[in-house]
């Protein structure tokens, strides 16, 4: 950046501190979108779509391949939304895959147990469970002072137990739930899966709650560092708990959505999906020590995370390669994390020498 | 503001305050008035952060009396005393890095716009126009990541000023700014004073309190000793009240035998930070490495210790070539090096004395490969005793030390490593005037034992009365070289500001 001239010289005192950007808004605007995480991340999964459509046209345009290209991240989307809150506080919540099992068996239990039983009550059951469970998990985090990583690594094991004593062998058949129900996990809205548009209008709403309201800011604000936050007089817990609460209820909407796209239910359903969920998050630039990235970049990255091992076979990649390939987007992600930082360190640090 | 201009704005009655057994606050007493600068002053450990944090609503007092504006106040949280008009600006900024220097002014009570959205517009305005008033050009959406510790400061004042605080502490906000940054502070602080706020100002520069403030409170062990106005007092009855005895010298430097060069800098470059710096320092002496803050003095001593990389050129320990960027090289080559930044830098902070202390020399002390407590107390308790650390035990937790005391924990454990050279960056910086003169007093007996130290201060009695040489530093170059002799007040800061100057 180069140093505005003035007219005045200026004193040694002013030349310590950093010009104001001469940039117009629009400009800026500009500027912002085209060094964006979300926009290299978007890139990324632009190219494997057009590398995997020029190999199999079928794989984008076909009525199975563009559905299933919106339907298979859906729920992921969802599990990053709630997992990219909890890590924006500097946190971390491993036990959403637990939750989306004990309400994806609850729903199914619900829909044999009470027959006639309505939808919108289930769903509402479902989400309400997985917000009590992120309950448990922000009580202990916020007011136990021990590392989410720990606690949630606990309720992960302990929500799972409780669905394995719950379910045993037992499992949901797809026969079990009403017709309707399963028609939810497939229908489509001018070719747009409903359960794409559930998982975008929350994308919507979190991602709005966290650019525009106070309560959104003070999130980063936290993760940014948290005992400045305690000095600042924020609330501290209560916005921790409140994320590990959105994070569980997120979890629960995804049992359902589970239940009702694949109709078969065990007690091993979802196990390991939480860490696709924090790979997604990291991927689409939420720093994992908190305070920076957005709710956008975790979705385009739980999109990329499931088109990539829905394309190397496409591409003809061995499906041995799939989880080294995640394994490669998610250092290249912090490498690319670190430079960035590094760089734009060095730029403010020159910003202030001139 | 307040109807009655006698009412003092804030009160503090025999409050005390207790940490488990320890009693950081026997009785503290202070009365600030509206429109005045009132300096707190005492020695490290005498209660004053204590005292501030009791103010701030971190702490809750044990017992004793707080009024604001003639009202009992007791705050059980730092946002209830923000809501009374308190605001605190710590010793160390704390600003959320990641976010904008607006939203860190703003955080918590943002404009808002109809829907309960932050109007980020509004925001940006309001905090355009608070730095317009404080005078300083900070561009409003850089994020608060890499700024300097004075524009950081300067955040913080914005932030007090927009909460329209009654009551601005300040603890110690000139520990790191260099002679032009104070001068900026000063004028701020001056004109919120004719707003009609009470400041309260905690510093150890006594020629600052002298300058600024109008009335002087003393504390010392964690107790009231007296209230002067500026006008009635000098700089001598402060110190003797504070630490309850007459300080003699203040810098004892004892001439030592100069012996042969020890280390050997040639032709250290590092593009855009330093360039072309070449010195030696030779046994026995203390060379000062002067200049204002940001000069670069602190990246050379990184760079000579290995923790920085640089370009090109050649560092020698005893005519022996030491790696670059290689710290355990540097420290196998006899070299110790105590950063600026003790408490991020220098000291396990969780951990306890002597773990610390021990910290450098593990390697050695470990039989078998396992370290125990008692071979870490053993090797600790010298050190630690030839330092007069004040702790209960080695075992405490140096966390909970005072700043003086972390200090020299620090430079005991690196003296557990015998150096040939110790290179300490601004060895007293926010220590008090008694603990000062100890580590002077350390510096010169070390030196005396043929030690070779290069010392960085920004303090220029300190540079003066320590140095056998010093080296002027400015914007990466070294612009002059002063013999104890020549090294006047006037020479330094000529050669410290001179390439500012040419290149007006």
């Amino acid at each position: 950046m180069n140093a505005v001239k003035h007219d005045e010289t200026p004193s040694a005192g002013e030349a310590l501190l950093v010009e104001p950007s001469a940039l117009s808004p629009g400009r800026r605007a500009l500027t912002t979108v085209l060094r964006s995480r979300e926009l290299s991340i978007f890139l990324v999964l632009v190219a494997v779509v057009v590398v995997a459509t020029a190999k199999n046209s079928g794989f984008l345009f076909s009525s199975d391949g563009w559905r299933n290209f919106l339907l298979n991240p859906s729920i992921l989307v969802l599990l990053a939304v709630g997992q990219a809150v909890v890590i924006i506080t500097r946190n971390v919540d491993l036990s959403v895959g637990s939750v989306l099992a004990f309400t994806a068996y609850l729903t199914g239990r619900l829909f044999i147990d009470q027959p006639g039983i309505p939808l919108v009550v289930v769903v509402l059951l479902a989400v309400l469970a997985g917000a009590v469970l992120g309950l448990v998990n922000g009580v202990l985090v916020a007011y136990g002072k021990v590392p989410a990583l720990v606690i949630t690594l606990g309720t992960l094991y302990i929500y799972r137990g409780v669905v394995l004593t719950w379910a045993g062998s037992d499992r949901i058949n797809r026969g079990d739930t009403p017709a309707d129900f399963q028609a939810l996990g497939t229908k489509t809205v001018l070719t747009i899966p409903v359960l794409t548009i559930v998982a975008l209008v929350v994308l919507a709403l979190v991602g709005y709650y966290l650019h525009t309201a106070r309560g959104g800011r003070e999130l980063y604000a936290i993760g940014s560092d948290p005992d400045a936050a305690v000095l600042y007089g924020l609330k501290v817990r209560q916005r921790v708990l409140a994320a590990f609460v959105l994070s569980g209820a997120l979890a629960g909407l995804a049992g359902v959505l589970f239940a009702a796209r694949y109709g078969a239910v065990t007690s091993s359903t979802g196990s390991g999906i939480e860490l696709q969920a924090v790979a997604a998050v990291v991927i689409g630039g939420v720093a994992i020590f908190g305070g920076s990235g957005t709710v956008w970049g975790a979705a385009i990255g739980a999109f990329l995370l499931v088109t990539i091992n829905r394309a190397l076979p496409t591409i003809g990649i061995d499906p041995f390669w799939q989880g080294a390939v995640v394994g490669a987007l998610i250092l290249g992600a912090i490498v690319l994390d670190r430079v960035l930082a590094a760089r734009q360190a060095n730029k403010l640090a020159e910003a202030r020498d001139a | 503001m307040s109807s009655d201009p006698t009412q003092p704005r804030l009160v503090l009655r025999d409050v005390a305050k207790a940490f488990g057994p320890v009693l950081a606050l026997r009785s503290g007493n202070l009365t600030v008035h509206g429109g005045s600068i009132h300096a707190l002053v005492g020695e490290n450990g005498a209660g004053k952060s204590t005292l501030v944090k009791i103010v701030a609503g971190v702490h809750r007092r044990d017992a004793g009396e707080m009024l604001l504006d003639g009202e009992p106040a007791d705050f059980a949280t730092t946002a209830e005393s923000k809501a009374a008009g308190v605001a605190v600006i710590y010793q160390e900024p704390t600003l959320f890095p990641d976010l904008s220097v607006t939203e860190n002014i703003f955080m918590g009570r943002q404009p808002l716009a109809s829907g309960r959205r932050i109007d980020r517009a509004a925001m940006y305005a309001e905090a355009r126009s608070l730095f317009d008033r404080l005078g300083v050009a900070i561009d409003v959406r850089r994020p608060a990541l890499g700024l300097s510790i004075a524009d950081q400061q300067i955040i913080e004042i914005a932030k007090a000023i927009s909460l329209d605080a009654r009551v601005l502490i300040m603890d110690e906000p000139t520990a790191a700014l260099s002679g032009v940054e104070v001068e900026r502070l000063f004028a701020v602080a001056r004109s919120l004073r004719d707003e009609g706020r009470a400041l309260v100002f905690i510093s150890h520069r006594f020629d600052e309190v002298f300058d600024l403030c109008d009335t002087v409170t003393v504390m010392r062990d964690g107790e009231y000793v007296g209230t002067r106005t500026v006008a009635e007092t000098d700089t001598d009855e402060i110190v003797g009240l504070m630490v309850g005895r007459e300080v003699g010298e203040l810098f004892p430097k004892t001439p030592a035998t100069i012996g042969a060069p020890v280390l050997e800098v040639e032709g250290l470059n590092r593009t855009g930070v330093f360039h072309d710096v070449s010195f030696e320092v030779r046994a026995g002496e203390i060379v000062g490495l002067a200049g204002l803050v940001g000069a670069g003095r602190s990246e050379i001593a990184r760079a000579v210790f290995g923790v920085d990389r640089y370009d090109s050129g050649s560092v020698r320990l005893a005519g022996t070539a030491v790696p670059a960027h290689d710290p355990r090289a540097a420290i196998k080559a006899g070299m110790a090096f105590i950063p600026e930044d003790r408490r991020k830098q220098g000291l396990v902070i969780d951990s306890s004395v002597s773990r610390n202390v021990a910290g450098v020399i593990r390697a050695g002390l470990a039989k078998a490969g396992v370290l125990t407590a008692r071979a870490e107390n053993r090797a600790a308790a010298p050190w630690a005793g030839r330092l007069e650390v004040k702790t209960n035990a080695l075992d405490m937790n140096a966390a909970t030390m005072s700043g003086g005391n972390q200090q020299k924990v620090v430079i005991a454990k690196w003296l557990a490593t015998d150096p040939k050279l110790l290179i300490i960056d601004e060895p007293t910086r926010g220590i008090d005037v008694g603990t000062k003169a100890e580590v002077h007093r350390l510096l010169s007996e070390l030196a005396g034992r043929g030690m070779a130290i290069l010392m960085i201060s920004s303090e220029l009695p300190e540079v003066l009365g320590m140095a056998d040489r010093v080296l002027v530093v400015c914007e990466g170059r070294i612009t002059a070289e002063l013999d104890r002799a020549e090294a006047t007040p006037e020479a330094v800061m000529h050669a410290a500001t001179h390439s500012v100057e040419a290149a007006r």
